[in-house]
């Protein structure tokens, strides 16, 4: 177990070698959090993982090349090199792929992914044959190491990492209309093959660069969970951005840091776990789209329409008790209330318990209800913005009177005062506080 | 040279191959030819669980693992689409790179208590199963041909038993509906046969032949035909002349590079994408070469129609 000293010492950065581990991990994240954020916008997440998987052959190839040359067929820019030329091809198969067939943008990575995967395989397997050379490290590029960086490798991924930010921040309005109307971006002239080219670009240099730290199946970890993560809690693409950098670069700092603290930890499943992590917390709990604060907000809306729907019922009843007179708060039988709407009793109960909290009830004699006066006012009100929608609906949107009832119990929840007196204005002058008017159609038993 | 090794290896390479493809067909017809790619990486978790709990590697419970994780895989997809409202590609991309994660870390941990190497996992080693033998009837076939036969029949039986409901499900899932077939039930029907197919076929030959399996042969047999039916059988063959090629291939290409061996199964990707690029450029209707000989061999078409004076 590591003890205070050695946490503080990594996230402090004071170890040199944990320094370059952690801030190579955070930049790819930023970076990857950035391009990540596009694919998904473009709905092709699953690029990167068809790209990662069609690096291989290419690392294969070049350690053979460089070996054939008489090195020891470990220099990583060569083995990238090699990596992003054969991604490259995998991509350029892709699109003559889905160009030239009716097949679909899935079958096509699938395609790349498999037959590409395939053949870095069976080389990789070849080349392991190959005598005087080594070629065990070659796997970890399938499963990620991050201890055998040194620093030519930090350099090489920070520079890159930087670079595809710099881009992606230079080109957001380009992408930005490239990935919310691609047709309507080649309509205005934008070269958009040119800037499909640049960003699938820009996602071969992530992927490859985390490729020695995360490992080619992890790093399409990192292209896809921060921008999906980013996506619960915002709108906008700017924010979008913002957050998923933020998440890509937290997740690989927190992950390089936790595997640093515990060296049987492998990083880049580490960090995918924290990216995992991230995402989970922002799917439930993200105020804009996460599932919690909907299923909330929908549960709060419902209770607005029961205590709306009880409020107006209430007030049709006592209209009924008046007759021609003027209507009085009173109070009723219990059971009236099931004859103007299908509630289950249960459901009532629910409804009764609130409208208590609410101070809307006064105590009575058991099966009567009655209304408090502030109950009774705000019933009014409810009854009265029920009936100038209707009014509005017949007057305006040609609704028959008999449907309209229904399509003013959609809307009427969410009039605001401002509505309010806009339709009061639109069906003759202002109201007098607190008058309803009468029903433009029968309300009878349902 | 050829020997009895060789055709067990042929033999257990087309059973694997024919029993992804069947069910592949109709992936690649839902749009969902990435899923294969998303459980072969997904049940490592589940591998690694169901060893740490029996303690051996016993097929039986690997192989269970294995499946509830793919159909757990084909279930969280389904859900972070439907609660989050995420796509189907991002969603499925977060679950199965989660699960490798989690499966990866629990295989470093048991790394130092027994060989359960993550590459051999999903490499798989085709080449050895010819060793791994079950008497049947007072034969000795390999236990990866029995395993891979068994599935194959299992796919075949409920593809056929169930084939009309699929073929309505896959291009109409909104009329299936309606009609009373259950498209959801359908799907999660296809998801376990999917997963159960990928993990009995990968335990013996390895992940990277049931990727391929599961879309190349599909996407093949598409170029070549529209018949739901011929596409099926159009895949099965495509599925088994990779797994011969394939394995010719393994002895034959190395030889020609100065190499000693490779793998059979990463040839029998290979060789899946080349019979693939011959039905691209070459298929009747929509090959590259077949449309563009069509177009410079038909007669010009006159600008204007000449008047046969049938007015």
């Amino acid at each position: 177990m590591p003890d205070l000293s050695d946490i503080l010492e990594v996230l402090l950065l004071q170890n040199y070698n944990t320094r370059l581990v952690v801030l190579s991990t955070t930049l790819l994240g930023i970076a990857a959090g950035l391009v990540g954020s596009f694919l998904l916008l473009r709905k092709r997440s699953l690029m990167g993982d068809a790209l990662s998987h069609a690096t291989l052959p290419g690392i294969a190839i070049a350690f053979a090349v460089m070996i054939s040359l008489g090195g020891d067929g470990k220099s990583l820019p060569a083995l990238l090199l090699g990596a992003t030329i054969s991604g490259v091809a995998g991509i350029a198969t892709m699109l003559l792929i889905r160009n030239t067939t009716k097949l679909r943008d899935d079958v096509a990575m699938g395609f790349v992914l498999s037959v590409f995967f395939g053949v870095g395989v069976a080389s990789l397997r070849m080349v392991q044959t190959l005598p005087g050379a080594s070629a065990a490290g070659l796997e970890s590029f399938i499963y990620g190491k991050t201890a055998g960086m040194v620093q030519s490798d930090f350099l090489l991924i920070a520079l890159v990492a930087a670079v595809a930010s710099l881009v992606s921040i230079l080109f957001l309005k380009e992408f930005l209309i490239l990935c919310f109307d691609d047709g309507y971006a080649a309509a205005q002239g934008w070269p958009t093959i040119f800037l499909d080219v640049l960003l699938l670009g820009l996602v071969t240099a992530v992927t490859v660069i985390g490729l020695q730290s995360v490992g080619l199946i992890l790093v399409i970890a990192f292209l896809i969970t921060p921008p999906t993560a980013a996506r619960f809690w915002t709108q906008r693409l700017l924010p979008m951005l913002l957050i998923s950098a933020l998440i890509g670069g937290a997740s690989g700092w927190l992950g390089a840091v936790i595997s640093a603290l515990t060296p049987q930890l492998p990083a880049g499943a580490v960090i995918v776990l924290v990216a995992a992590a991230l995402f989970l917390i922002s799917m439930l709990f993200a105020p804009t789209r996460g599932v919690l604060p909907r299923i909330l907000s929908q549960a709060a809306l419902r209770r607005k329409e029961d205590r709306q729907h009880f409020l107006r019922a209430v007030y049709e009843i006592l209209e009924d008790q008046a007759g021609e007179g003027p209507v009085a708060n009173r109070s009723f039988p219990y059971e009236a209330l099931f004859a103007k709407r299908s509630w289950t009793p249960s459901q009532l109960r629910g409804i009764l318990r609130i409208a208590c909290r609410e101070d809307h009830l006064e105590p009575t004699p058991p099966g009567r209800l009655r209304l408090s006066e502030p109950g009774f006012g705000e019933a009014a009100r409810v009854t009265r913005n029920h009936r100038l929608w209707e009014t509005y609906l017949i007057q305006y949107a040609d609704v028959a009177p008999g449907h309209v009832d229904r399509d003013a119990d959609m809307v009427e929840h969410i009039l605001g005062a401002e509505l309010v007196r806009e339709l009061e204005v639109k069906l003759g002058g202002p109201l007098p506080d607190q008058t309803v008017p009468p029903s433009p159609h029968l309300v009878g038993d349902r | 040279m050829w020997t009895s090794f060789d055709t067990w290896i042929v033999v257990v390479g087309s059973l694997c191959a024919v029993a992804c493809a069947l069910p592949g067909c109709f992936l690649v017809l839902r749009k969902m030819s990435m899923m294969g790619d998303a459980i072969s990486h997904a049940v490592l978790p589940g591998l690694a669980i169901a060893f740490y709990i029996t303690g051996t590697r016993a097929s039986i419970p690997m192989f269970l693992g294995a499946a509830l994780a793919g159909l757990l895989t084909a279930l969280f997809t389904q859900w972070i689409m439907r609660f989050g409202n995420v796509d189907r590609g991002a969603a499925m991309g977060i679950v199965f790179t989660t699960l490798f994660a989690i499966g990866l870390i629990l295989i470093r941990q048991a790394a130092d208590h027994v060989d359960l190497d993550p590459g051999c996992v999903l490499y798989g080693a085709i080449e050895l199963t010819p060793l791994d033998t079950v008497s049947v009837g007072g034969f000795d076939i390999p236990r990866a041909a029995l395993v891979n036969g068994i599935i194959l029949l299992v796919n075949l039986l409920f593809l056929t038993l169930l084939y009309k409901e699929f073929k309505l499900s896959s291009f109409d899932p909104d009329l299936a509906d309606t009609l009373g077939y259950s498209s959801g039930f359908l799907h999660y029907l296809l998801m376990t046969l999917v997963a159960v197919t990928t993990v009995a076929a990968f335990e013996s030959v390895g992940s990277i032949i049931v990727i391929a399996m599961l879309i190349v042969p599909p996407a093949t047999a598409l170029l070549l035909t529209h018949d739901l039916l011929k596409m099926l059988i159009i895949a099965a063959a495509a599925a088994v002349l990779a797994a011969v090629t394939g394995h010719l291939g393994a002895i034959v290409v190395p030889g020609w590079f100065g190499f000693e061996s490779t793998t059979t199964s990463g040839m029998i990707a290979l060789a899946s994408g080349l019979i693939f690029l011959l039905a691209w450029l070459f298929s009747p209707d929509q090959g590259i070469i077949t449309r563009q000989f069509r177009r410079d061999l038909a007669p010009p078409v006159p600008l204007s129609e000449p008047d046969t004076g049938t007015s």
